[in-house]
């Protein structure tokens, strides 16, 4: 069964206005939540559903809100991650360009659920004019009793407000997109205490991506079975697939979470350019590890792309062909950790920038025989000592190009 | 010296105070009002910013080194940022910086002599499906070839 949800009704023309949206049965499941369910239960129903966060960590979103303390009477709030950064990602740029209704209907089931009344989405810098966009969709919502006070007469309030980034990677990681939302530099903070207990401002706080909240509609709609039917049982819906590089038809593809990436490059995405064959691909985003093409017939979900020693990541999937150098790419994979690095630990630091530095004296012709060596040794010393997952991030990707494409980077 | 911002300009961060339970938070977004003003942020900007804000002006300059999309320095009329991250450089995307280097006699982060052009080379701007991709100013131009990016040069600027 090949169902689309999210991507159902996108509008090429434009965004949809809440008309069009309401008119095709939108914010029906924010109605249905607010008027016929108790947070509890629309908590307990994307817990049943297994939406699994598609922002890159894909921890399970309704556990995530269950760690929210509802006793206490401080304020709660929602961050909504809009600082779609991760390079091969375009995915959350189609939600707020096509449907921003399907993304704040999300926003009201979410905070109904945990109790929250106020809503910040962290719009990354560059997205200046989708920002417009949502807060035009906002000012509509609110005119229309779908956002604001009293919304569709239940006597639930939500105020959403959109702030911009202005260009560091790093504040899509979500701690760190607290600082920045405080208004400090993106580093990120230690944790414990994790943001459901101390996030923004001291309060307990929900973070999540938009396109694990524009699944929650079609969730309290349709239920956790309904959802989990499209997907895996462990990890249900449909995806949606960012698909670029050496492919003949690059974009967005909604397809069912566990689709084979095999599948999805060469019959949805349309396989590569005649006469150029298949050297790699890189699953979920630049800080995922690079498969080849053997590696393919893997199902594009959290668990099997952790078995096959990747990450789903947030889908972002880079297809390379054969006239792309592994020179070229680990120059480009380096050059963007050592330039996003917060500066914060140690580790990353100083390993990013050495890694770098390395990395150019080779592609300019000063290769010693153990650079190699000493990259995989420098990120060795990044993997788990860092505050935030970058150090992670930096060292997998770099690891796996040196250990799958050795010869051709010592050439 | 200290000109002051406009009363325009006042009223409109006081506008961003009142999103935010403290001053500090609305940092960001202030800093983006006056540089959209301004056209920079240079040490007076930071000096105004941060009383307006409750904080030292070291704190604003802290937070303003942080993020790429914030300048210190004025900008030429047309701001070039080319994505050369993977995606695009498979498409295609270190062909168009080089084209823009030896069209405008620049390297990335300088500004042409007559002040029309900076060129900047930029991290993934999420367009990767249409690559090779170029911000001109805040618009967005994407499947690019030579010939498209001769033709922004001639219309913009």
């Amino acid at each position: 069964m090949a169902e689309k949800y999210l991507t159902r009704s996108f509008d090429p023309a434009g965004p949809r206005s809440f008309k069009t949206y309401a008119d095709t049965g939108g914010y029906s499941g924010a109605r249905k939540a607010l008027a016929e369910m108790t947070p509890a239960m629309v908590m307990g129903e994307v817990k049943a559903a297994h939406l699994r966060g598609r922002g890159g960590a894909g921890f399970p979103a309704g556990l995530k809100w269950g760690f929210i303390p509802q006793a206490s009477p401080a304020p709660k709030y929602l961050c909504v991650n809009a600082d779609e950064g991760e390079p091969g990602t375009f995915k959350d740029r189609y939600i707020l360009a096509h449907d921003p209704h399907l993304l704040l209907e999300g926003v009201v089931i979410v905070s109904y659920a945990v109790g929250i009344h106020k809503a910040y989405v962290y719009v990354r810098g560059e997205y200046e004019e989708l920002a417009r966009r949502l807060e035009e969709a906002i000012s509509e919502a609110v005119s229309q009793g779908a956002l604001g006070e009293n919304i569709f007469g239940s006597g639930f309030s939500l105020n959403v407000l959109v702030h911009r980034g202005a260009g560091a990677y790093i504040c899509g990681e979500e701690t760190a997109l607290l600082e920045s939302l405080e208004g400090y530099r993106g580093q990120p903070r230690l944790k414990p205490p994790f943001p459901a207990s101390v996030g923004l401002f001291g309060n307990s706080t929900v973070i999540n991506n938009v396109e694990t909240l524009a699944n929650l509609p079609g969730i309290i709609l349709h239920g956790a079975d309904w959802f989990l039917g499209l997907g895996k049982p462990k990890d249900g819906g449909t995806r949606l697939y960012s698909v670029s590089g050496s492919v003949v038809k690059p974009g967005v593809y909604e397809l069912p979470t566990g689709t084979s990436l095999r599948e999805i490059i060469f019959t949805h995405a349309g396989g590569l350019a005649p006469g150029r064959t298949l050297k790699a691909v890189i699953p979920g985003g630049l800080s995922s590890a690079i498969l080849l093409p053997g590696e393919i017939d893997v199902a594009m979900d959290c668990d099997s792309l952790a078995a096959a020693g990747s990450m789903i990541g947030s889908a972002g999937i880079i297809v390379i062909d054969d006239g792309v150098s592994m020179k070229t790419v680990l120059d480009r994979v380096t050059k963007f950790y050592a330039h996003e690095s917060c500066g914060q630990c140690t580790p990353c630091r100083v390993g990013t920038s050495w890694i770098r530095r390395i990395v150019r004296r080779m592609n300019g012709g000063g290769r010693r025989a153990d650079d190699l060596d000493r990259i995989a040794r420098l990120a060795e010393a990044m993997k788990g000592r860092t505050f935030c997952p970058f150090g992670d991030a930096a060292a997998l990707p770099v690891l796996a190009l040196i250990g799958k494409f050795r010869t051709e980077l010592e050439g | 010296m200290t000109t002051g911002f406009s009363e325009g300009l006042r009223a409109r961060i006081d506008n961003i105070f009142a999103r935010y339970p403290n001053r500090r938070s609305a940092l960001l977004p202030v800093l983006h009002l006056v540089q959209r003003e301004r056209g920079f942020i240079g040490p007076d900007d930071e000096i105004l910013v941060a009383g307006l804000c409750g904080l030292r002006p070291v704190e604003v300059r802290e937070v303003l080194t942080f993020y790429t999309m914030f300048r210190r320095e004025p900008a030429g009329r047309r701001l070039l940022q080319v994505c050369t991250n993977l995606s695009c450089a498979i498409r295609g995307g270190g062909r168009i910086l080089d084209h823009l280097r030896r069209t405008l006699g620049l390297e990335p982060g300088q500004t042409t002599p007559d002040g029309r052009f900076t060129l900047v080379e930029v991290e993934c701007l999420g367009a990767c499906d249409k690559g090779p991709c170029l911000m001109v100013g805040e618009k967005l131009h994407e499947g690019l070839t030579l010939e498209a990016v001769d033709k922004l040069l001639r219309e913009s600027g």
